[in-house]
């Protein structure tokens, strides 16, 4: 995974909406396709087009905000559905960094698992940088410093150490658990010696 | 000479039910706290076709296939079964066969009696026990709290990590307790708790922590019961969602078909047991209810949060005070074409269903035929059984018939019109009563508009036509 340090002087797309679920952020009907066909037309599909695929006009799609690499938005960002595919469609869509105030825990933790990073601001600087990207302020982050810089302010953000450090090395849980993989046998063996009834009955 | 000796002592700190069941599965804890956890159960469905792409990427085996049980159930027809009409929703269902297939992982496929949702089928099989860690890449995986086990949704890259390592990276999340109190009066149920709670806490209110459920009205639910407060969990944004398990827990596995059994029973019965949370164990968080507080309720907006009381009224925008929950509630009302100050009861209804890992269990059915029976519904509907075994039992109870004589439509098991991904779907703009999960825009279907509520509130609007107080048609039932 590519590693995450800083964005420089990016455009930031503002998205002033609270509890933008997972369903909204990608609707179900699309999650059929393979990922190589890219997910970043889906994105926010059915709040960003009418029935007949007119735009309705969010800054999504407005071209001032074109090669937007940063997502602003309110509370409770990314709830509902685990659908890892709300992360595909941010990231093809060209996200690197979703700020708001709280997010849910699946999709945060599948935000890291795809180079996205998931910023916490508190309600305040969101709606100061809703207003700010809105009259076309671009945004800086310095992920190691966890810092926002927007029109001459600096605005300190909250990310879990551990995705921090995840993302700055831009790691893969699965290489960094296989080095663990004697322990795990180690550990499955005794656990089913302790707790026979922890496995489940061979039904042949 | 004298001898002083030292006792130290042996008493280890009190523990919650979540901190025993952590403890027990951390396999590396690092210095930053981030916990390796052995998975005792992986369940997976169509949906993990993105994680089978990243095994082949990696050219990867599946660790522990023994663990890993496959349910088809998202994409499911409900109807003309084996036969599925749509070649895209049939690739799905054929790509998970063809996965669980090609890394020997047992599938309840759509041709097995055992077929249904993931989050009935677990349970019903004795596959979800206490005292496990349970993973599955849907968000309801917390049902299976029920038991007494942490179970949590997780994304696809998880998946594809469990399924190579059997294990999961977590950190450790708050605890927090959710004490229900009392007796609910005849008609009210879990549902009617947990909408109850999510709408004070707020749909993030549970952000960060793993809940577990407590109180004599809790204890006092059925398996079924705690599997839909369990259930719920995730849309309070909660980790997880837990009930401590007792006599009703092991009540309830004894016999199923992947549970312990003989000697063995006996043996995880007591571990089962002694999993509760210790008497003067800390919570970080800690709310209450009375039970007699709670009545039956309604969903009127876009969030699970937006519930009320069904002798409430609709929310006037104007009369709140934070501009945020303003601005969200004016644009739910929108959405949903509700008028504020209208009595929620006056609200007219399309449709109705009764269905989704929330509410179709057993005992479910049953609390929606007893308002049935004997009525007819006002509108058209579905009922979708949980499991293609639920199916079976209620048509031995000759619930089918009631649904049937009442107007509604008799279908086979899956997710169905909960999430509209085999076709089941409310047609833009109608209004559909239902007792499902999520009342988020377009989730039944492109413009569908989800009043949330139990089954036997969704009878009841199904025989008023309108959103309705179930309780008076109650009355000499129950």
């Amino acid at each position: 995974m590519e590693p995450f340090r800083r964005l420089d002087a990016v455009v930031a797309c503002p998205l002033p909406l609270a509890n933008v679920d997972t369903d909204q952020l990608i609707p179900a009907r699309f999650m059929k396709q393979p990922r190589a066909a890219g997910y970043g037309g889906f994105l926010l599909h059915d709040l960003r087009f009418d029935t007949d695929g007119t735009s309705r006009g969010l800054a999504l799609d407005d071209p001032a905000f074109a090669g937007a690499r940063v997502l602003v938005a309110r509370r409770n960002f990314g709830s509902g559905s685990s659908r890892e595919a709300a992360v595909y469609a941010l990231v093809d869509f060209g996200f690197r960094c979703v700020i708001a105030p709280s997010f849910g825990d699946i999709f945060a933790s599948n935000a890291v698992n795809n180079g996205l990073l998931p910023a916490r601001v508190d309600d305040a600087a969101a709606e100061r940088l809703l207003g700010r990207t809105a009259a076309g302020h671009r945004v800086s982050i310095d992920l190691a410093e966890r810092t926002i810089g927007c029109d001459g302010e600096t605005i300190p953000f909250a990310v879990d150490d551990v995705w921090r450090t995840k993302l700055l090395n831009g790691w893969d849980d699965i290489d960094l658990t296989l080095s663990h993989t004697e322990a795990v046998r180690a550990f499955a063996a005794e656990r089913a010696a302790m707790y026979p009834w922890s496995l489940p009955r061979d039904r042949g | 000479m004298t001898r002083s000796t030292t006792t130290r002592s042996t008493t280890p700190p009190p523990r919650t039910l979540f901190d025993k069941l952590w403890d027990s599965h951390a396999v590396v804890t690092r210095e930053d706290g981030q916990t390796l956890l052995f998975v005792d159960r992986h369940f997976l469905h169509e949906g993990s076709h993105h994680a089978f792409a990243q095994l082949a990427a990696r050219g990867a085996a599946v660790a522990r296939p023994d663990l890993t049980f496959a349910v088809a159930d998202h994409y499911v027809p409900t109807r003309g079964r084996p036969a599925i009409a749509d070649d895209s929703v049939r690739a799905m269902v054929d790509r998970l066969a063809g996965n669980t297939a090609v890394h020997g992982i047992r599938l309840f496929g759509l041709d097995d009696p055992r077929q249904g949702i993931v989050h009935v089928v677990g349970p019903e099989q004795g596959l979800t026990l206490p005292g496990l860690v349970t993973v599955c890449g849907d968000s309801h995986t917390s049902t299976h709290g029920a038991f007494g086990t942490f179970a949590f949704g997780i994304g696809a890259s998880e998946v594809a990590h469990v399924l190579i390592t059997q294990t999961i990276w977590q950190r450790r999340p708050k605890r927090m307790r959710i004490r229900i109190d009392g007796t609910p009066a005849p008609g009210v149920g879990a549902k009617d708790m947990a909408l109850t709670w999510i709408a004070r806490l707020g749909a993030d209110g549970a952000q960060g922590h793993a809940i577990e459920y407590a109180g004599s009205a809790v204890t006092g639910l059925s398996m079924e019961g705690r599997l839909t407060l369990c259930n719920l969990s995730i849309e309070g944004g909660g980790r997880c969602g837990m009930v401590a398990p007792d006599a009703t827990t092991i009540a309830f596995l004894r016999g199923r078909p992947f549970a312990p059994e003989g000697a063995a029973f006996d043996r995880a019965a007591a571990d089962w047991l002694a999993l509760a949370s210790d008497a003067d164990a800390a919570f970080d968080t800690e709310v209450s209810f009375a039970g007699e507080e709670i009545v039956p309720v309604v969903t009127w907006g876009t969030s699970p949060q937006d519930a009320l009381p069904i002798d409430a009224a609709v929310p006037d925008p104007d009369r709140i005070a934070d501009p945020a929950r303003a601005s969200h509630v004016r644009d739910a009302l929108a959405y949903m074409d509700l008028v504020p100050g209208r009595p929620l009861a006056e609200v007219a209804i399309d449709r109705v269903f009764i269905g989704s890992c929330t509410n179709s269990r057993i005992e479910d059915l049953r609390a929606a035929a007893a308002v049935l029976a004997g009525r007819s519904a006002r509108v058209p509907g579905l009922v979708s059984p949980g499991s293609s075994l639920v199916k079976q039992q209620a048509e031995q109870e000759g619930l089918d018939r009631v649904f049937v004589a009442a107007g509604l439509e008799w279908r086979d098991s899956g997710c169905s019109m909960c999430v509209g991904m085999n076709g089941d779907q409310v047609p833009s703009g109608e209004r559909c009563a239902s007792t499902t999960n999520r009342n988020f825009k377009n989730r039944q279907g492109l413009g569908a508009r989800t009043h949330l509520m139990s089954p036997a509130m969704v009878a009841a609007a199904a025989v008023a036509g309108r959103l309705a107080d179930v309780r008076p048609l109650l009355a000499g039932r129950i």
